[in-house]
C-alpha cells in the first residue's frame, strides 16, 4: 500500500520530447516507472527514449491506458495541457512547470475537477511512492521504504525531510510535493486523509511554509479526522512581512499567513511542530518511538 | 509587479471605470502646465509611489490656487516619504500625479483580489473608504461584503447585486455600482492582475462613482503576454540588488542579520534562516540559487551576499538532488576565484554524491571553506564564525 501511485500506476509525460521532460522522464524509467510513452503535437508517431510519441493526451490514453500524466509543458502552455488531460480521462496530473500563469492555473484546476481528475503542482517536485514509482524530478535515491507519509509545499524540503527520516532509520510510504504557487491541486486535508487510510504509513511529516492558510485548515483537519501522528514544520518564521520569498504564494500579506500562526493553530491540534527542519528527523523518531 | 497610481488609472479608463482628469509630472513646471491644462480652480497633487498611505505622510495635497499647486509640487517633488508602508527609511518621490478635485459625497472601498480558499478572485467592497482595509476587516468585518466571481461564468447581475444591495446604496445608484463593478473584475481578468484597489471610491453629490486612487499588482507568471504592462514597471521603485540576482535567476531579499545564505529552493532558504536563528543566529538574507547552482551563479550570489557589509560569515546549503553535489562543490571551489570571499564559507552539501564532495572541499584545503555534515551542524558552525568563535 501507498497513496496515490505504485509500481502497476501506467504513466506518460506531456512535454516529453523537451529538454526537461527527455531528462527527468529517463530518471523515472530508471527509477522503475511504468511510462508507457509521451505527448508532443506534432511529433506523433516518433519514438523518443524507446517510448511512442503522440500528437494527443487522447490518443496516448487510448493507446497506452496510462491514468497519470506528467507535465513538463512550458509555462504558458500548462493550462491548455492540464484540461486537455481532464479531457483526455487521465486520473491525476502531475504539473512539474514553474510559472504557470495564475490565472491559467484557475481555470484549469476548475476544469480539472468537473472532470474528477486530481492535479498536483504547478512548481512542484512531484509524488514518489519510495521504490515503486517516481512521478517528478526529486532524487530517488534518498527515499528509502517506510512507513512515514510527506507532504510539502517545497521541493528541497521535500528531499531534506525524506533524507532525515530515513536517516534516523524509517523510512518513506509515500512523499508529495504539493507546490507553493497560489493556485494548487491536491493539498494537505487531501493527503492526510489518505495517509490516515493508508495501511502502511504510520506517521506523517507535513512541511509548510508563510502564505495563505492551508496549514492552518489543515490543523483544523487534523484535530478532528488524524489519530496517526503528525511532524510539521513551516518555513519562514524569519521572513519577513510583504515581501514574497521565492515561491508565488510564499509572502506574508498583513497579519495573515504567519509562521507563528500556523505554528499555533497545528500545536493546538496535536502536532509535533519542529522549529528548524533540523528537528524533523529526530522529532518523527520520538513520536514513532512512543 | 506593481504600477503606479497614474498607470493604474490609465488601465481603468481603457474599460470605462470612472477616473478623474489627471497627468502625471516629473518637475514643479510641468505641474503647473499641467494644473492649467486640466483647468478649474482645486486640484490634487499625488506623490506617485509604490506604498500606501501616502496622504498620512504628506504625499497628497489639496491645492486651491496655481499658487499652491507650485508649492506643493516643490515640496513633494524629491521628498523622501515615509509611510505605514515604505519601512523606516521611506521612498524618494520622483513624480507627482496632478489631478482635478472630486466633488466628494462619501467614500467607499473596492478591491478585486484572489481568494485562494476558493480559487477564484473575490470582489470586496465596503462602506468604510478611506480607511485601511485590513483594519476594517479585523474590526468591524460586518461592513466588508465579498462576492466570489466563478470566472466559467465571469461576472453576473447577482454578483453586483449582492455587492451594491450589500452596501446599502439607494435604489437610483445601484445600476451605476454593478457598473462599476464589472469593469473592474474585467480590468482584473483582462490583464491578469493578482490585486486591485481603490480606496477610496469616491460616490460624488450627483451618487456617480469615481476612482479617486487606484493600486494594482500583477502576477509576475503571466507578463509576458502583456508587453503593454510590462512596460510600466518602475525599476527605481524596486530593489537593484533583488533585481540583479534576478537577472542571474537568484532569488534575493536582504535581511538585517550577519549570517549570509545561499540555498537552493525557497523552502529550504526560508528553513535555512530559521535554523540560523534556532541556534541563535541572525540571517542576512534570503537567497534562493534555483536548481542549478553553476559556478557563475554561486560567484554572484557571493557577490550580492558580500555586498551586506554586516555579513561576517555565509552559509551554503545545498541539497543537490539530481545535480550532483560533487559538481556543485567544484562550483562553489571555482566560485571562491572568481570573488574574493573575505569572510568564513560554510558549506553543506547533501543528496548525489555528498560524500565526493565533502572529499572535494576537504582536498582544495581553502582555509576559509569549512565543511558542515548537515543542515543544523551547518547553521551551528556559520553562526559560531559569525560571531568570530
Amino acid at each position: 500500500m501507498s497513496i496515490l501511485v505504485n509500481k502497476n500506476t501506467k504513466v506518460i509525460v506531456q512535454g516529453f520530447t523537451g529538454k526537461e521532460g527527455t531528462f527527468h522522464s529517463e530518471q523515472c524509467i530508471a527509477y522503475g516507472t511504468k511510462i508507457l510513452g509521451g505527448v508532443t503535437p506534432n511529433k506523433g508517431g516518433q519514438i523518443h527514449l524507446g517510448l511512442p510519441v503522440f500528437n494527443t493526451v487522447s490518443e496516448a490514453v487510448a493507446t497506452t491506458g496510462a491514468t497519470v500524466s506528467m507535465i513538463f509543458v512550458p509555462p504558458a502552455f500548462v493550462g491548455d495541457a492540464v484540461m486537455e488531460a481532464a479531457d483526455a480521462g487521465i486520473e491525476l496530473a502531475v504539473i512539474i512547470t514553474e510559472g504557470a500563469p495564475v490565472k491559467d492555473m484557475m481555470m484549469a484546476k476548475a476544469y480539472a475537477v468537473k472532470n474528477n481528475m486530481k492535479t498536483l503542482g504547478p512548481n512542484c517536485p512531484g509524488i514518489i511512492t519510495a521504490q515503486e514509482c517516481k512521478i517528478g524530478i526529486m532524487p530517488g535515491m534518498i527515499f528509502k521504504k517506510g512507513s512515514v507519509g510527506l507532504i510539502s509545499k517545497s521541493g528541497t524540503l521535500t528531499y531534506e525531510g525524506a533524507n532525515q527520516v530515513c536517516n534516523v532509520g524509517y523510512g518513506i510510504s509515500t512523499a508529495i510535493g504539493i507546490g507553493g504557487d497560489p493556485i494548487i491541486g491536491l493539498s494537505y486535508i487531501q493527503l492526510l486523509k489518505m495517509f490516515q487510510e493508508d495501511s502502511e504509513t504510520e506517521a506523517i511529516v507535513m512541511i509548510g511554509e508563510i502564505g495563505g492558510d492551508l496549514e492552518i485548515q489543515a490543523a483544523k483537519y487534523i484535530k478532528e479526522n488524524v489519530t496517526k501522528p503528525v511532524v510539521a514544520f513551516i518555513a519562514g518564521q524569519t521572513a519577513p512581512k510583504g515581501k514574497r520569498m521565492g515561491h508565488a504564494g510564499a509572502i506574508i500579506s498583513g497579519s495573515a499567513g504567519t509562521a507563528a500562526e500556523k505554528m499555533e493553530a497545528l500545536e493546538a491540534a496535536g502536532v509535533a511542530v519542529v522549529k528548524s527542519p533540523a528537528e524533523i528527523g529526530h522529532k518523527v523518531k520520538e513520536v514513532l518511538s512512543k | 509587479m506593481n504600477i503606479h497610481e497614474y498607470q493604474a488609472k490609465q488601465i481603468f479608463a481603457k474599460y470605462n471605470v470612472p477616473v478623474p482628469k489627471g497627468k502625471v509630472a516629473f518637475s514643479v513646471d510641468e505641474a503647473v502646465a499641467n494644473a492649467k491644462e486640466l483647468g478649474g480652480n482645486i486640484w490634487v497633487v499625488k506623490a506617485q509611489i509604490h506604498a500606501g498611505g501616502r496622504g498620512l505622510g504628506g504625499g497628497v495635497k489639496l491645492a486651491k490656487s496655481i499658487d499652491e499647486v507650485k508649492q506643493f509640487a516643490t515640496e513633494i517633488l524629491g521628498m523622501t516619504l515615509v509611510t505605514h508602508q515604505t519601512g523606516p527609511e521611506g521612498k524618494l518621490v520622483q513624480k507627482i500625479y496632478i489631478e482635478e478635485g472630486a466633488d466628494i459625497a462619501d467614500e467607499l472601498y473596492l478591491g478585486v483580489v484572489l481568494d485562494r480558499a476558493k480559487e477564484m478572485p473575490v470582489i470586496m467592497a465596503s462602506t468604510e473608504g478611506g480607511m485601511e482595509i485590513e483594519k476594517v476587516a479585523n474590526e468591524t468585518p460586518e461592513k466588508i461584503v465579498k462576492v466570489a466571481v466563478d470566472p466559467s461564468i465571469g461576472f453576473q447581475g447577482f454578483h453586483g447585486r449582492k455587492l451594491a444591495f450589500g452596501l446599502g446604496l439607494p435604489k437610483e445608484q445601484i445600476g451605476k455600482f454593478i457598473k462599476f463593478a464589472a469593469a473592474l473584475y474585467r480590468v482584473y481578468m483582462d490583464n491578469d492582475a493578482s490585486l486591485i484597489e481603490i480606496n477610496p471610491l469616491v460616490k460624488t453629490s450627483a451618487g456617480d462613482f469615481i476612482a479617486i486612487d487606484g493600486k494594482m499588482g500583477f502576477d509576475d507568471s503571466a507578463l509576458g503576454r502583456h508587453p503593454d504592462i510590462e512596460a510600466m514597471r518602475d525599476v527605481s521603485e524596486e530593489d537593484p540588488a533583488e533585481m540583479e540576482a534576478g537577472k542571474y535567476g537568484l532569488s534575493y531579499v536582504k535581511l538585517d542579520g550577519n549570517v549570509g545564505c545561499m540555498v537552493n529552493g525557497a523552502g529550504l532558504a526560508m528553513g535555512t534562516m530559521d535554523t540560523i536563528n534556532y541556534v541563535g543566529g541572525t540571517p542576512a538574507n534570503f537567497l534562493d540559487v534555483g536548481g542549478a547552482a553553476s559556478a557563475k551563479t554561486v560567484a554572484k550570489g557571493f557577490e550580492i551576499i558580500l555586498r551586506d557589509p554586516n555579513v561576517k560569515s555565509i552559509f551554503v546549503n545545498i541539497f543537490g538532488g539530481i545535480v550532483r553535489c560533487d559538481r556543485i562543490a567544484n562550483g562553489i571551489l571555482e566560485a571562491t576565484k572568481l570573488v574574493n570571499v573575505s569572510v568564513p564559507v560554510i558549506v553543506r552539501l547533501d543528496g548525489t554524491n555528498a560524500p565526493e564532495a565533502a572529499e572535494i572541499l576537504k582536498n582544495a584545503n581553502i582555509g576559509n571553506v569549512i565543511a558542515a555534515t548537515d543542515l543544523g551542524d551547518g547553521a551551528k558552525k556559520a553562526v559560531a564564525a559569525a560571531k568570530g568563535e
